[in-house]
């Protein structure tokens, strides 16, 4: 496949254009941050401008992978330079470009030390995760993934705040922890592919042609699992997520909660589900737990916070055993609204963090006891918030409504009881984002230092405009995105469940120990899948396992 | 035909917007006349509608209107659909007639508040998400419209949000609504995955009603339990009733609209139009009539003591509540639904008197600070005397025709304990409800010097609302009338939704006509009589002229120290909240800390012990590199040295210690060779 009728390799320029633009802002004359700054924005904007044309020329019938480029690298060991990207990538680098032209425009008075080094890492940082969003080898998914450490680490430990130290040398040493893993888990299916079929790469398209053996599959999931789940980050590896984004520049915190955190829920869905297909099946109850158990976890120590920063990074552990859940549902809906909600909440807990880092460059504290009342005094930060808070909570007519909607009728069909569980946490939403409400805007300005307050400048409004715009958008009408992930979540339920299908069968032949039925259901007999559904046959591709069977 | 019923909520919806991004610059009449103008259309709109539903025969009135598609994925798709029948086209009517002359009221009341703007955009996108609500013909367009009217409820009891009392009352009632909600979104998916089960994925009522009669009868009662959970957290019934008193903290009017007349029903109005599914649920049915009327007697027996004007008012509007969903509960849908129109119309009237004894009382809210408003107050006194002789049951006012319906109804099936139960709240309602007209308007004034001076009537765009509620409230019962010829209009009109296909709609006249017997007679007959006691109870108590001949143990005071228990059980609501605060708030806030100092102490402690435990590694390999390994490789260097320093002795470079050496060893050479010859 070439790069379909795009000629212009797209992908290619949306890596390297911000690459560029970090050494031109790099080489800059020193002296005056306006030109660094300036550069940094025109640079995020152009790019942003240019993935927009990725909608444009996507085909969303199809669930192949679209605007491929390939080209030898290390021919050597089987590497290639493979990119390409489907409706649920397109999402993301959408997502990236967006959260990035805000990331450099919310820093513009935040940060006065270092502005050009500081704008060449967010740049860095936002080569690095389209890269990761694009990549379709696993050697260059895993460079990227690592690249885009490097300057979060930077970003956290140079224009952080106090404990900037601890938080970043945890942020990077966990997250290093993690990836060691993954990279065993690579190289293993490296090696059973090439023992397998004599071809050694780490092509994913081609690696993911090949049914492996149910105990590698397993192994390897729990690499990769060690490896991503770190980064969602799922319960209990979430504890680095609080120092980070306490210690985090505003920018930092909303890259970090609008782009990195999906990069481990995007590496499941890329990698866990299509290439370990059984090993999925057979964890699902316990990533279902693990889920249920971040979502209300996450949300009553939310409820426990006093730092609005770390009350928005429990949130995010919450939010994102929601997205969890979804994945790990198996189905369209799951599918589809775990994608789905990590653009959800890529906006609302980024634009949270907006508002956060609003209110802490005016007052330089970040306790919910130094604010209250500002709805009187910043009315349009209030409006904002607001707006924001009740999409976090998800309200019908918001963006998060129809994420947390779908994973739930997904979910549902997996596991009722995960269902029931995981919908308590809308409940404990309401409860401390309310909480936060009341204490930050509503209520009489206590604080004199906070009567003089100025409301939004025009700069800060436009980085909150067009976040609220996707909310009540995707709310209202999220028949644009959804068609966008739909074919290729089809697609991936569809794999999953046959290759699942064709291992047990195999194994069934040989082993000869298990009812057809067990075995559908799961290889050990205890997971929930499909459990008294008869009529699930229309839906997902249940269908296609039963003609198999 | 009704392809533009969407323009109902669209007005609304404009009228908000405009309000919220123009309401700073354009100067408060503007702003009114937008949002009254808003809902005014939306009336008009409905009312063409109206109409044109009476203008088809009775079997083709239902009609759903699709906009667009709205969330897609996979199987699972909803349209933004409308439906327009005669239950949503009535409630249409109600929500957007009372709810226009609530805004006109608004101008009024709120005139001198800095949030004019902002509270007129608010208002009006209550409006708009309530519309949604009634309007929709699908499960989850009616669930948006659902949280929508929680938010703008949210928003507009805590209008005042300086107020501490005030934004937490609007945290409380979204919280505790949000619990209902639990249950009604988990059982729109089990309703969802059910129906997928017969081969119909969707979530519209007309395909959900036609699937459901194949669903075995245990999902159907745990469908229907799970959306009465919805219901019973939106229409305040026990035990979720606790946010709407508190609710009162927002502007009067707002309390009016959506804590009484509207927002509040929609939990009745949900049931009604899942009726064909409340129908094959009779368990779930029982159950919704048995809370119903609990609830009913259990917020009228609060009511009784209360002494905040609002108070007094919301525990009624629990009450009123209860009784709708007995009616729903036993199967009479339209019972319901007409109880539900005329309390829209008598509570929206009470609680704009209310609103208007306070704006004379200079905010004072406090019955007993009140007294001898009558003359004062004149228009605002004859209205608020209206509604509660409608509210009291008595003839020929709508609420004496609806109450009695819903009473002779839970009868006629079959249920005489709740029916008892019903009639002990009507005595209870009328006296609470003249307990509190004789409060404020009889006898001479309680209030300080301050305020009496200050009373005065509202100006007219508060007492006309007043007024045209009022007889509204005195009119309604017409539509419920059951000795017209065919039964009464509104069951009539009601029939094709509530028959649900089964009944012929004459076949529900006839019946309902020939119910109307003897027993209909004397039930009424017991009603008044119970209404009446009520009234009289009252006016012993609590207006100057009886007083004075009632017995001698007949006296508030008197009667409050010989209960004091009961009275204090009855003045703290039951100790609710404070239960609630002890079992449910309490135990999440220490639930909160607990999980905090588990996440600080042990899951970062294991990840800070891992990185304490690498470091002591390295402080230990370190040790072990400088006293072990480098120990190694320093003592080797040192017996070099050392031994070296021993060879060194030879080797100094001086040819005559060589030449020594050389003689030495020559000799000793010699020496060896002639002892081994």
């Amino acid at each position: 496949m070439t790069a379909g009728n795009f000629h212009i390799p797209i992908l290619t320029l949306l890596i390297f254009t911000p690459l560029a633009g970090a050494v031109i802002v790099a080489l800059l004359p020193s002296g005056g941050n306006r030109r660094p700054r300036a550069v940094a924005l025109a640079v995020a904007v152009c790019n942003f401008l240019l993935s927009l044309a990725l909608p444009w020329g996507f085909d969303a019938t199809t669930h192949r992978m679209q605007f491929v480029e390939r080209l030898p690298w290390i021919p050597e060991i089987g590497a290639n330079y493979l990119v390409g990207v489907d409706g649920m990538s397109l999402l993301l680098i959408l997502l990236t470009t967006l959260i990035t032209v805000i990331g450099v425009l919310c820093s513009w008075s935040a940060v006065q030390d270092r502005v050009k080094a500081y704008m060449a890492c967010i740049l860095i940082m936002e080569a690095g995760m389209i890269g990761v969003f694009v990549s379709l080898d696993l050697v260059l998914f895993f460079l990227f993934w690592e690249i885009g450490l490097v300057p979060m680490y930077f970003i956290i430990g140079i224009w952080g705040g106090e404990r900037k130290l601890y938080a970043t040398l945890k942020f990077f040493l966990y997250t290093v922890f993690g990836s060691v893993f993954m990279l065993v888990g690579i190289l293993a299916l490296y090696y059973a592919h090439g023992s397998l079929t004599g071809q050694y790469t780490f092509d994913l398209l081609k690696l993911v042609e090949v049914n492996y053996p149910f105990g590698l599959q397993c192994w390897v999931f729990l690499a990769f699992f060690l490896g991503f789940a770190i980064k969602v980050p799922m319960f209990p590896f979430h504890t680095w997520l609080p120092d980070a984004h306490v210690e985090a520049p505003t920018a930092g915190s909303v890259i970090l909660a609008g782009v990195l955190l999906k990069m481990g829920t995007y590496a499941f869905l890329r990698f866990n589900l299509p290439l370990l297909p059984s090993a999925s099946i057979a964890f699902i109850p316990y990533i279902l737990i693990l889920a249920v158990i971040g979502i209300i976890y996450g949300a009553l120590l939310a409820l426990a916070q006093k730092d609005l920063k770390k009350l928005v990074a429990y949130s995010s552990v919450s939010h994102l055993g929601f997205v969890m859940a979804g994945i790990f549902a198996v189905n369209q809906q799951g599918i589809d609204g775990g994608i789905l909600q990590m653009v959800n909440h890529g906006l609302a807990t980024g634009a949270l963090f907006l508002l956060v880092g609003i209110i802490y460059e005016r007052r330089h504290t970040r306790l919910m006891d130094d604010f209250g009342g500002l709805a009187s005094v910043m009315p349009l930060f209030a409006v904002f918030m607001t707006i924001i808070v009740f999409s976090s909570i998800g309200l019908p007519g918001t963006n998060g409504f129809v994420g947390e909607l779908l994973i739930l009728v997904g979910v549902y069909k997996a596991s009722v009881p995960t269902a029931v569980l995981a919908a308590t946490g809308i409940i404990l939403g309401a409860v401390y984002m309310l909480r936060m409400v009341q204490r930050v805007i509503l209520g009489r300005v206590r604080h004199p230092e906070n009567e003089t307050l100025k409301d939004l400048n025009y700069r800060e409004f436009l980085t909150l405009v067009p976040i609220v715009v996707l909310i009540i958008w995707i709310g209202v009408y999220p028949k644009p995105f959804l068609r966008l992930t739909s074919t290729g979540t089809a697609h991936l339920v569809e794999t999953v469940q046959s290759k699942h299908a064709q291992l047990m069968a195999e194994r069934q032949h040989t082993a000869g120990y298990q009812p057809v039925s067990a075995v559908f259901s799961d290889p050990r007999g205890t997971n929930a899948t499909d459990s008294a559904r008869p009529h699930s046959v229309r839906i997902g591709s249940a269908r296609i396992i039963r003609e198999e069977l | 035909m009704f392809d533009i019923i969407w323009l109902i909520p669209l007005f609304p919806l404009t009228g908000a917007v405009a309000n919220a991004l123009a309401g700073a610059r354009i100067g408060r009449k503007a702003i009114g006349w937008i949002g009254c103008s808003a809902v005014a259309l939306a009336f008009l709109v409905a009312t063409v509608l109206f109409f044109r539903l009476t203008g088809l025969p009775p079997d083709q009135r239902s009609a759903t209107v699709t906009m667009f598609g709205w969330i897609a994925s996979g199987g699972f798709q909803i349209d933004a659909v409308f439906l327009a029948d005669p239950l949503s086209i009535l409630m249409a009517l109600v929500v957007s007639g009372v709810g226009f002359l609530i805004h006109v009221y608004s101008v009024g009341y709120m005139h001198d508040d800095r949030g004019f703007g902002r509270y007129f955009s608010f208002l009006n996108l209550f409006v708009f998400f309530m519309l949604v609500l009634v309007l929709s013909g699908d499960f989850l367009v009616m669930f948006f419209g659902w949280e929508g009217v929680g938010l703008c409820s949210y928003l507009l009891i805590g209008f005042w949000y300086e107020k501490k009392s005030a934004s937490d009352a609007g945290k409380k009632a979204f919280i505790v609504n949000r619990v209902g909600d639990f249950g009604f979104i988990i059982g729109i998916l089990l309703l969802f995955w059910s129906v997928a089960g017969q081969g119909v994925q969707s979530l519209r009522f007309d395909a959900v009603f036609d699937a459901a009669r194949h669903l075995p009868p245990h999902t159907l009662t745990l469908v229907t339990a799970l959306l009465f959970a919805g219901a019973i957290g939106k229409s305040a019934q026990f035990p979720l009733h606790v946010w709407l008193p508190d609710a009162m903290e927002g502007p009067t009017p707002v309390s009016a609209l959506i804590h009484a007349a509207t927002m509040v029903t929609a939990g009745v109005y949900m049931v009604a139009r899942n009726s064909v599914l409340f129908t094959l649920a009779p368990v779930t049915g029982e159950v919704v009539a048995g809370l119903g009327i609990f609830t009913a007697l259990f917020a009228a027996t609060i009511g009784l003591v209360q002494n905040d004007i609002k108070k007094v008012l919301a525990y009624s509007t629990v009450s009123q509540l209860g009784y709708m969903f007995a009616a729903v509960g036993v199967g009479a849908f339209s019972a319901g639904i007409f109880h539900l129109m005329t309390h829209a119309f008598f509570k929206g009237l009470l609680f704009l008197g209310a609103g208007s004894v306070i704006h004379a009382m200079s905010g004072e809210q406090d019955m007993q600070r009140m007294g001898g408003l009558y003359r004062p107050l004149k228009a605002t006194a004859i209205t608020f005397i209206i509604g509660a002789v409608a509210i009291a049951g008595i003839p020929p006012l709508s609420g004496f025709w609806s109450k009695d319906e819903i009473l002779y109804e839970v009868f006629r099936r079959g249920h005489p304990v709740l029916w008892a139960a019903g009639l002990l709240t009507a005595a209870m309602t009328a006296f609470y409800i003249f307990r509190q007209v004789f409060l404020i308007f009889s006898g001479p004034s309680r209030a300080d010097e301050h305020t009496r001076s200050h009373i005065h009537e509202s100006p007219r765009v508060m007492t006309v609302p007043l007024i045209v509620l009022a007889a509204s409230a005195a009119i309604a019962g017409v539509f419920g009338f059951p000795f017209f010829k065919g039964g009464s209009p509104l069951h009539h009109f009601l029939s094709p939704v509530f028959a649900g296909g089964v009944h012929h709609a004459g076949a529900v006249a006839e019946e309902a006509a020939a119910g109307h017997g003897a027993t209909a007679f004397i039930l009424m007959g017991v009603s008044v009589v119970a209404a009446v006691t009520g009234i009289l109870l009252a006016a012993f108590l609590y207006a100057e002229p009886f007083r004075r001949r009632a017995p001698s143990g007949l006296h508030p005071e008197v009667l409050a120290k010989r209960f004091t228990r009961l009275h204090n059980l009855l003045l703290n609501k039951y100790y609710v909240d404070e239960i609630y605060g002890k079992l449910i708030v309490d135990p999440l806030t220490r639930a909160a800390r607990t999980c905090l100092s588990f996440d600080l102490s042990v899951i970062d402690g294991l990840v800070n012990g891992t990185g304490w435990l690498t470091r002591l590694t390295a402080w230990f390999s370190h040790q072990f590199d400088i006293y072990i390994v480098d120990g190694l490789v320093n003592s080797l260097a040192t017996l070099v040295r050392y031994s070296s320093g021993v060879w060194r002795g030879l080797q100094t470079g001086y040819l005559q210690n060589y030449a020594l050496i050389f003689v030495v060893g020559v000799l000793l050479m010699i020496a060896g060779v002639l002892v081994v010859i």
